[in-house]
């Protein structure tokens, strides 16, 4: 069933009896071409990704609880491409891309809206810093605009410029960055992957990785084994767990971030703001929801739950930054649980098993990644070479000190990206 | 959370931070391989249970703790001083 | 209909206030919701989607409909629950989301396009032209959604925050909780007892009976006053428990000040952290709606709503009042209304065919609601009695499908509650909070006596669990009978029932959605919007997944439940970020030198938390550049001051200290003569440079380590780890004295003159050569004096306990004046250091190695250090690395700026070319144009070669030259003198 503006109109004159499921409720088949393990964002993506580019479709993607039930459910719904360092630049500008035709391929309202993304600066070196960023940003042929004091008044007349505790001096523009509704995602690549004969299987956790004479074979899993020629490992939040069953140790430590959303208000913030003196970002839903989040709880966790300091840490600074906002009430809490790598970039690459393929690692930016994590780990599947905007994700960096993409500059402690 | 500093009692986290894993204070020798190296400085066991992990009363007495905790319930059973432990 | 005007038994003052502009006249005690219901007016608000018309349905803060704005300019607050606001006169009260007058919203179209406006609609449509998504639909669907709207306004009354300890927290003080807090207090635990409603007591009234001798509804007042009066006991009303977290640590929102107006003595809400030893949850439970078609409209309340409006408040909320009732409870409820005053014309529909009338009211048994009439209130009911329907006349029915217990602070560490089928609840589930026991109405008991044996043993519980052997005092007499009751989520009828009212959802959406394969709960709710407006669902959750359980053919027990997550009640945000606002969001440091930097007109800039002053505008100069030019001329031709005291300074002692400093810095310090200061570089272990500075050894057990401003504290943890983790052999003590020596730098060919005529004893170069360190006095104060220098220059630092620090500043900077020198800022400090090729955190960025700014000479191969291993993988010793460099314009007058990407000439500047970045720059006033420091690729290599610097963003190129980065003074005899 194809959606459109006439399908709700006459599906609506029909009493909305007509609707179909967007997507089948599968029991596992003996065998696949690739099984996918981890039905969130990226392995739905994944699977998209594997039947329209590379036309292959006997493919299952194994999902524990429900399907997008991970990180693409519960983040801050930020999308953008303003990195600096190369690897990270063109596989964002590469995503980006491919999210702003993502409703017509997918033919799902996910609702990417480009509203803007401004990362305030509030000294000089920040500001350089900036620059240096924005600079890579159009060197890769993506958008930036280095915003003064004024330019930022102009565009966020809101924040506080005269009694903050650190002065803004201006904000890097990125005006194709934006949001997205999160949930939508994850269902718009279920049923779009669905549609082409992948299949979605929910409930089914995998317990194990059979490998023979160093090859994968396939997975044993809680309903039942199911043979496989080539498995991909997509599953933020359990990465250690998933690759241990194929005798790896991962350069992962998993750590809770939070998110917040207050309730529904009229239209205030249009932009995504980001704080440049204290972790907080924010923008506001379609419903009228200050979406905003922080930084991470700093120990390790796999409770997907906060504590108080760091979430009054970010209710904090939102307060010297936009004191506007101070009526607004938070309405809910919630916290996702992240891959933290050793330089806070992510790793798309094969492993040590022949047919194993690994995706993880994405930290607290996995979100916007999407459809190009699902795009470049399908290409690296099915043609095992990895996908030229995915070429540095190599697992080995850390050995070798090769290419290393620590944006923050914070060294190989995983809780500091 | 409360972290039981041997030294201080029971503190809120709000005085603390939190390094990592019990790993980065086992350095490996000088002369270790290259591996070694690798998974001193990068690769984790990050169990979903519970572990051992380096906090620091930054806000306190300022010890060094190995601090057991259930990564998964966030109950803390245990804190000993760095330095007990290294010796 | 008001029909009582006391208020907790005391006739009560008549307060005035505003809605939609309107004067409505209430009685002190009043919520907004009971003074409008006591000036019947029914209408308060419209729906998120529909903009249906919503009345009041509940009497607490669970309310989904009566959501208003409050207030005025910066006070204003949205999204108030009417049910939980106090009124105070001259309070303003405004409805939200409508266009146009309350009772004719412009935007009720949406109700009649309902059809097309169903579960999930927007994620079919809107895609075509992909353009219009933001431009059109987007802008028309953010306008109509939100709520209420903010002022706009910063600033108004300021709310707090603060800390509370206590053995026994007790959340709710209904009868379990006030049964929970008398034993503990009697026990002599300290106690604090949390309610969110602005009295005792919870849903207890008449229909309960008696507890002892006194009435149940006046048990618990008097009870309360009791508590009071016990010293360890700590009553806390009008503040709800938000949430629950590790090891006892709870958040609480106390609404302060908001029964009042705005005022300067007291916060508007009080955000509360409370550390709990043990916890007692009495938080009770909320009644259960029943949908049904035209469930929704103003009039419609929930019975215990009813009864609290009469109880509490003296207000009838009807003339012809209707309950659609499914157990005994309401039926007790009723008959105690009945005996009331305005109570006269009542009647009960229960579908249960054996229901019995508990009192004098009409009841038709056997019957349910099926639909309803009344455009902007209910007017109408039609009942289904067997296979014949009538019509009943009702401006008020009240709903009673049974009880959800509230389960919500269970849930705050992940636990999920767990359903009894045989009641028919969600309970919590064992063991759900460690130290938290639930007890009475949210444990799904609901007689009075079960709540109070409960109330009790949950305080018995929590004093054992804290070692103390308490005495279980007799319990009074109370009912021990809970009644009976039957489930009914959904009455089967044509017409949209509504489930979440605040949201807009139907049982029709519900069933589409599994209908559309979002069986799972969680895709239901996410797909529906089920149980996301500002009410969690509170009401409608378990109502939305049994339906979704029968739709799906699963039992409630394995369709399970979406989780409850902080806050229980939405939190202000000005209360949680309390003292944030403006400067208070982080520590001003300030250096001794503040105050007369200030007086010489300097602009401060923030460098981390510190102040420190950018330039110093002298007489005539309109531009910082001119001050920086003069003042980097000054220290180059005769002396400056500048106070460096943010640096990190850290005192290192012990027969160790040299062997630990070899083991922090890649260089060897052990080595360093008593009286010598030395330029060392610190790693992280990864092999990336952590920061730089020197050490001076001032005893042969005794340096002095200066870091940079910014990593002051990293590095200090630092040290702390390598100390007590990695090297306790280790006999070695350090502190950091940053805050109790302030410290001078004074730089310039006329510095030892200048130092000459503060110094107890002059000093020549013999005693302090390039690099010396010792002891002085200066003015007679005990001092230390180093001989290091970044500016390039012969310069001295002198540190003198920070209370002489201001005194010290004022009389450099006046001697330097009169030898032709002065105070220079950051700015004059930047360009000074650039000249010389001295890095800066603009350098050492957090991704470069020594290899990388031509240090990898100073990795010692005698020893080992921190960082030692990981600096020698392959990718950190690459030549093609980014390695630092000098740059300068080919043509004199290029302009160079900082975050500039480097290009050889002849590629396109693309991402794929790309070369290297530019980090610092600088107008050089000795050199006469602008200088460099840059990362480029094969660097040093390359010196000599031309490249392109490109800075995209503010549309400049310029043709540069890659030379050395130390522009001035190369051979460095101008420092050493």
């Amino acid at each position: 069933m194809r959606y459109s503006g006439w399908q709700v109109l006459a599906q609506g004159i029909t009493g909305n009896r007509g609707w179909r499921p967007a997507w089948r409720d599968t029991a596992p088949k003996p065998a696949y071409d690739i099984v996918i393990i981890g039905g969130g964002g990226h392995g739905l993506a994944t699977a998209h990704y594997l039947a329209k580019r590379h036309g292959l479709t006997n493919v299952a993607v194994l999902e524990k609880g429900y399907l997008g039930g991970g990180n693409v459910g519960r983040n801050t719904t930020i999308v953008r491409a303003n990195y600096g360092l190369p690897g990270n630049s063109e596989f964002y500008s590469h995503s980006l891309k491919l999210w702003e035709g993502l409703e017509q391929d997918l033919n799902y309202n996910v609702m990417h809206s480009q509203r803007g993304v401004i990362n305030l600066f509030h000294s000089d070196g920040q500001r350089d810093a900036a620059a240096r960023r924005g600079n890579m940003m159009i060197a890769q042929g993506d958008d930036a605009i280095l915003l003064d004091r004024d330019g930022c008044r102009e565009i966020l007349p809101y924040l506080d410029y005269d009694q903050t505790r650190f002065p803004i001096y201006g904000g890097l523009y990125h005006p194709r960055g934006g949001t997205a509704r999160h949930d939508a995602v994850a269902w718009g690549f279920a049923r779009a992957a669905d549609r082409r004969g992948v299949d979605l299987i929910q409930n089914c956790e995998v317990t194990g990785i059979d490998i023979e004479n160093g090859r994968v074979t396939g997975v044993q899993t809680t309903r039942g084994s199911i043979r496989a020629r080539k498995v991909g490992i997509v599953v933020a939040g359990r990465s250690s767990q998933v690759a241990a069953m194929a005798g790896m140790r991962l350069p992962i430590e998993s750590h809770i971030l939070q998110a917040f959303v207050t309730e529904g208000l009229k239209p205030v913030i249009d932009h995504v703001v980001t704080y440049g003196m204290g972790h907080f970002y924010i923008s506001q839903s379609d419903k009228g929801g200050l979406v905003f989040g922080g930084d991470l709880d700093f120990y390790a966790s796999y409770a997907a739950r906060g504590n108080l300091p760091m979430a009054e840490h970010v209710v904090e600074a939102a307060m010297t930054l936009m004191p506007v906002i101070g009526q607004a009430r938070m309405l809910r809490s919630w916290g996702g649980i992240m891959d933290m790598s050793p330089d806070g970039s992510p790793i798309i690459d094969k492993t040590h098993v022949e047919g194993l393929y690994l995706n993880c690692g994405w930290c607290y930016g996995g979100f916007k990644a999407v459809p190009g994590s699902g795009d470049c780990f399908a290409h690296l599947i099915a043609t095992g070479q990895p996908h030229p905007a995915a070429t540095r994700y190599r697992l080995d960096r850390f050995a070798t000190g090769h290419g290393l993409m620590d944006e923050e500059g914070t060294g190989s402690q995983h809780n500091l990206h | 959370m409360l972290i039981p500093c041997p030294q201080c009692g029971p503190r809120d986290i709000r005085e603390f931070t939190c390094k990592g894993h019990e790993t980065y204070m086992h350095r490996p020798s000088p002369a270790a391989p290259p591996e070694a190296w690798d998974d001193h400085l990068h690769n984790r066991d990050n169990p979903a249970g519970p572990t051992r992990e380096m906090w620091h009363h930054v806000a306190g007495c300022g010890a060094w703790l190995v601090v057991e905790r259930n990564t998964v319930t966030h109950a803390v059973t245990g804190a000993m001083l760095a330095r007990e432990v290294a010796r | 209909m008001r029909v009582s005007s006391t208020w907790q038994g005391e006739s009560a003052a008549s307060v005035t206030f505003t809605f939609n502009g309107q004067r409505v006249t209430g009685r002190a005690g009043d919520t907004v919701a009971s003074a409008l219901l006591a000036n019947d007016i029914r209408l308060v608000g419209r729906s998120f989607k529909y903009h249906r018309p919503r009345g009041i349905l509940t009497a607490g803060s669970e309310e989904p409909n009566a959501l208003v704005t409050v207030g005025t300019g910066p006070d204003r607050m949205p999204n108030v629950r009417a049910t939980v606001q106090e009124i105070y006169q001259g309070l303003e009260v405004v409805s939200q989301n409508h266009i146009g007058p309350l009772h004719r919203d412009l935007m009720a179209v949406n109700d009649v396009l309902h059809p097309f406006l169903g579960a999930g609609f927007y994620y079919k449509t809107f895609m075509w032209p992909r353009s219009f998504w933001e431009r059109v639909y987007e802008p028309l669907i953010r306008r109509a959604a939100g709520l209420g709207a903010l002022s706009g306004e910063a600033g108004g009354a300021t709310s707090e925050k603060a800390y509370a300890f206590c053995d026994v927290l007790v959340i709710g003080a209904g009868i379990t909780g006030i049964m929970a807090a008398l034993t503990a207090a009697e026990a002599g635990a300290d106690v604090i007892l949390a309610e969110d409603a602005m009295v005792a007591g919870g849903q207890t009234g008449p229909q309960d009976g008696q507890i002892g001798d006194l009435a149940a509804g006046d048990w618990s007042q008097t009870r309360l006053d009791q508590l009071r009066a016990i010293p360890n006991v700590r009553v806390m009303l009008r503040t709800a428990v938000t949430g629950v977290y590790d090891d006892g640590s709870f958040a609480a929102l106390e609404r302060t000040g908001l029964h009042l107006p705005p005022g300067p003595d007291l916060p508007r809400e009080t955000f509360w952290r409370i550390r709990a030893k043990q916890a007692v949850l009495a938080t009770g439970a909320l009644e259960r709606p029943i949908a049904f078609p035209g469930n929704d409209r103003p009039g419609i309340m929930m019975t215990s709503a009813i009864a609290t409006y009469a109880e509490r408040f003296g207000v009838v909320p009807g003339r012809r009042i209707a309950v659609f009732a499914t157990c005994d409870h309401a039926h007790r409820t009723i008959a105690a209304l009945a005996r009331q005053q305005g109570f006269s014309k009542l009647t009960v529909i229960d579908p249960r065919p054996d229901a019995v009338a508990l009192g004098d009211y009409r009841l038709i048994a056997g019957a349910e609601v099926i639909g309803t009439r009344g455009r902007l209130g209910l007017r109408e009911i039609t009942i289904r009695k067997g296979g014949t329907e009538q019509r009943l006349e009702a401006d008020c029915l009240g709903l009673s499908g049974g009880w959800n217990p509230s389960v919500h602070l269970t849930c705050h560490l992940g636990a999920r509650p767990v359903w009894d089928e045989a009641r028919a609840m969600f309970l919590p589930a064992p063991g759900a909070v460690p130290g938290l026991h639930p007890a009475g109405a949210c444990n799904g008991t609901l007689s009075v006596a079960g709540c109070l044996r409960e109330g009790q043993a949950a305080a018995l519980t929590a004093l054992r669990a804290m070692g103390r052997k308490p005495r279980a005092p007799a319990l009074p007499d109370a009912s021990d009978d809970p009644g009976r009751g039957r489930t009914l989520w959904a009455v089967a009828a044509k017409g949209r029932a509504w489930l979440d009212f605040a949201n807009d959802v139907t049982t029709k959406d519900v069933k589409q959605a599994a209908q559309e394969g979002f069986t799972s709960v969680e895709h239901m709710k996410r797909y529906t919007t089920q149980g996301m407006a500002p009410d969690q669902g509170k009401s409608s959750n378990i109502g939305a997944l049994a339906i979704l359980a029968d739709a799906t053919g699963r039992t409630i027990s394995t369709t399970g439940t979406t989780t409850f997550r902080p806050p229980f009640v939405p939190v202000t945000l000005k209360a949680m970020g309390a003292g944030a606002e403006g400067k208070g969001f982080a520590p001003e440091r300030l250096t001794t030198s503040h105050a007369a930097t200030l007086a010489r007109g300097a602009p401060m800039i923030e460098a981390g938390l510190w102040y420190r002053p950018s330039y110093f505008p002298a007489k005539g100069e309109t531009t910082w550049q001119q001050s920086c030019d003069r003042e980097v001329r000054m220290v180059r031709a005769t002396v400056g001051v500048v106070d460096v005291s943010t640096l990190g300074k850290i005192e290192i002692m012990g027969q160790d200290a040299g062997a630990f400093l070899d083991f922090l810095y890649t260089n060897t310090f052990s080595t360093l003569p008593v009286g010598r200061a030395r330029y060392g570089l610190m790693l992280r272990e990864d092999g990336h440079v952590m920061d730089d500075g020197t050490s001076a050894r001032l005893a042969p057990e005794h340096f002095v380590m200066t870091t940079t401003t910014a990593a002051a504290g990293q590095v200090m943890a630092h040290m702390e780890f390598t100390a007590q983790a990695l090297r306790p052999d280790l006999d070695v003590r350090f502190l950091s004295v940053t805050e109790q020596w302030a410290q001078f730098s004074v730089a310039g060919p006329l510095s030892r003159e200048l130092m000459n005529s503060v110094l107890d004893d002059p000093i020549d170069d013999t005693a302090f050569p390039f690099m010396g360190c010792g002891a002085v006095k200066v003015h007679g104060i005990p001092a230390r004096l180093f001989r290091i220098s970044f500016s390039g220059e012969r310069a001295y630092e002198i540190a003198v306990p920070a209370r002489y620090g201001d005194a010290l500043y004022r009389d450099l900077v006046a001697r330097a004046e009169v030898l032709g020198g002065g105070a220079y800022g950051m700015e004059a400090l930047n360009v000074l250091r650039l000249e010389k090729g001295f890095i800066t955190h603009a350098e050492i960025h957090g991704r470069v190695t020594a290899f990388d700014i031509g240090m990898q000479g100073m990795l010692s191969g005698k020893k080992d250090f921190i960082g030692k291993a990981a600096a020698g993988r392959p990718g950190l010793l690459d030549p093609a690395r980014e390695r630092l460099v000098g740059l300068k314009p080919v043509d004199p007058d290029g302009v160079l700026t900082a975050g500039a990407r480097l290009f050889k000439p002849e590629d396109p500047p693309e991402a794929r070319n790309d070369q290297g970045y530019v980090t610092s720059v600088g107008q050089s006033p000795n050199l006469g144009h602008m200088i460099a420091l840059a990362f480029l690729r094969h660097g040093p290599e390359r010196e000599g070669h031309e490249i392109m610097m490109i800075d995209a963003l503010r549309g400049i190129r310029t043709k540069v030259e890659v030379v050395p980065p130390v522009f001035f003074d190369r051979e460095g005899g101008r420092a050493r003198g």
